[in-house]
């Protein structure tokens, strides 16, 4: 599927067995975004979380 | 009341969802490699995977263990990103009577290095010298005790953020300044390590229950003297001896046991366990390794469930 960069409107494109949660980067700017999938199976953009002081493994 | 939301794409995870009783949860917070691996896996080998964002949902704590299984599978693999995310709804998931792996004592002990250390000493596994302080005038005293090079480590954190090695006095003070600068009561509580001479790698073992299913060599990334992956440290094959497993056992034991990633580095006189990841990363290590540690983890999770 393909999609606009929320933050440089470039062209991005979303893999079609992405998983909801998975995060894509814009080729341009690198900005990140969280792949959400609605309930009837739309895919929307959502800027991703940024690195929390707790984050890890 | 339990929120979760059904999309089409969890429908689609549960294919297989008959071909065994039980349904085993995924509560995550952010897909990584490993998620994908395990999402992956559950349908490769026909195991019902229920996943949820704790992103997207509200808990009331007194929901019945019915409805928190109906919502969360009866075995839940913990995967949080977020360290205290991921403990606080362990708490809640355990209270409600669901098995969680890892377990809140496993995940509490291995996400402080401070608890970490204790329960290590306490079970007598070495591991590097360790002082703690909690101002930062008896910080810089215990690094002046320990000796330079000295590694100052906050207690809550991953990915070596804000892990240093500090080679004199003057440098150790502007580290301890620059946390004391930052509002967080954690950063304030003060661990100091001496650096190991070591050769400049560590080593990587994944236990998974009572199995210890791989081990790598974590190399640092050229200038970088931390091996995480996550700071560009690269794996290679280490060799599973019988020592190393018997420390891997003895280390996860100490912890709580579960589904864990033990550090240890090649001290002069040994080995010497540094950390043990409650919510390991296994991408580095898979690139080593012929096991599906992803499978060995489902695996585990529906033997447990069985039990």
């Amino acid at each position: 599927m393909k999609a606009k960069c929320l933050e440089c409107d470039a062209d991005l494109e979303i893999p079609d067995d992405a998983v909801n949660g998975e995060i894509v980067s814009c080729p341009d700017c690198g900005t990140d975004f969280e792949v959400s999938i609605k309930d009837n199976g739309e895919m929307e953009l959502k800027p991703a979380e940024i690195e929390g002081e707790d984050w890890g493994e | 009341m339990v929120k979760w939301s059904l999309s089409p794409l969890k429908s689609r995870e549960k294919t297989g969802a008959n071909n065994l009783m039980v349904t085993i949860g995924l509560i995550y917070d952010r897909i990584r490699w490993e998620e994908k691996a395990l999402i992956n896996a559950s349908k490769k080998a026909g195991i019902s995977l229920k996943t949820v964002d704790a992103k997207k949902i509200y808990i009331n704590p007194s929901e019945n263990t019915k409805t928190f299984q109906e919502a969360f599978g009866s075995i839940v693999i913990q995967r949080c990103i977020g360290y205290f995310r991921g403990l606080h709804i362990t708490a809640i998931l355990e209270n409600a009577g669901l098995t969680v792996i890892n377990s809140f004592r496993t995940s509490l002990t291995c996400g402080n290095k401070l608890f970490t250390t204790l329960a290590l000493t306490k079970a007598g596994i070495l591991s590097p010298k360790t002082l703690v302080a909690f101002t930062p005038e008896t910080a810089l005293e215990a690094s002046d005790k320990v000796g330079y090079p000295a590694v100052l480590k906050p207690v809550v954190g991953s990915w070596g953020r804000l892990v240093a090695l500090v080679k004199d006095r003057e440098s150790t003070q502007a580290i301890i300044e620059a946390r004391e600068e930052i509002r967080n009561a954690l950063l304030h509580i003060y661990y100091v390590q001496e650096f190991v001479k070591r050769p400049p790698r560590d080593i990587r073992i994944i236990v998974i229950g009572k199995e210890v299913v791989a081990a790598s060599y974590r190399h640092p990334p050229p200038g970088e003297w931390r091996t995480n992956v996550a700071r560009g440290g690269t794996s290679k094959p280490c060799p599973v001896t019988n020592e190393l497993k018997e420390l891997a056992l003895k280390a996860s034991e100490a912890v709580g046991g579960g589904v864990l990633a033990v550090d240890c580095m090649e001290g002069p006189n040994g080995f010497l366990v540094h950390e043990v990841n409650g919510t390991m990363e296994f991408r580095g290590i898979s690139s080593t390794t012929e096991v599906d540690i992803a499978k060995k983890v489902l695996e585990y999770a529906v033997g447990v469930a069985k039990k």
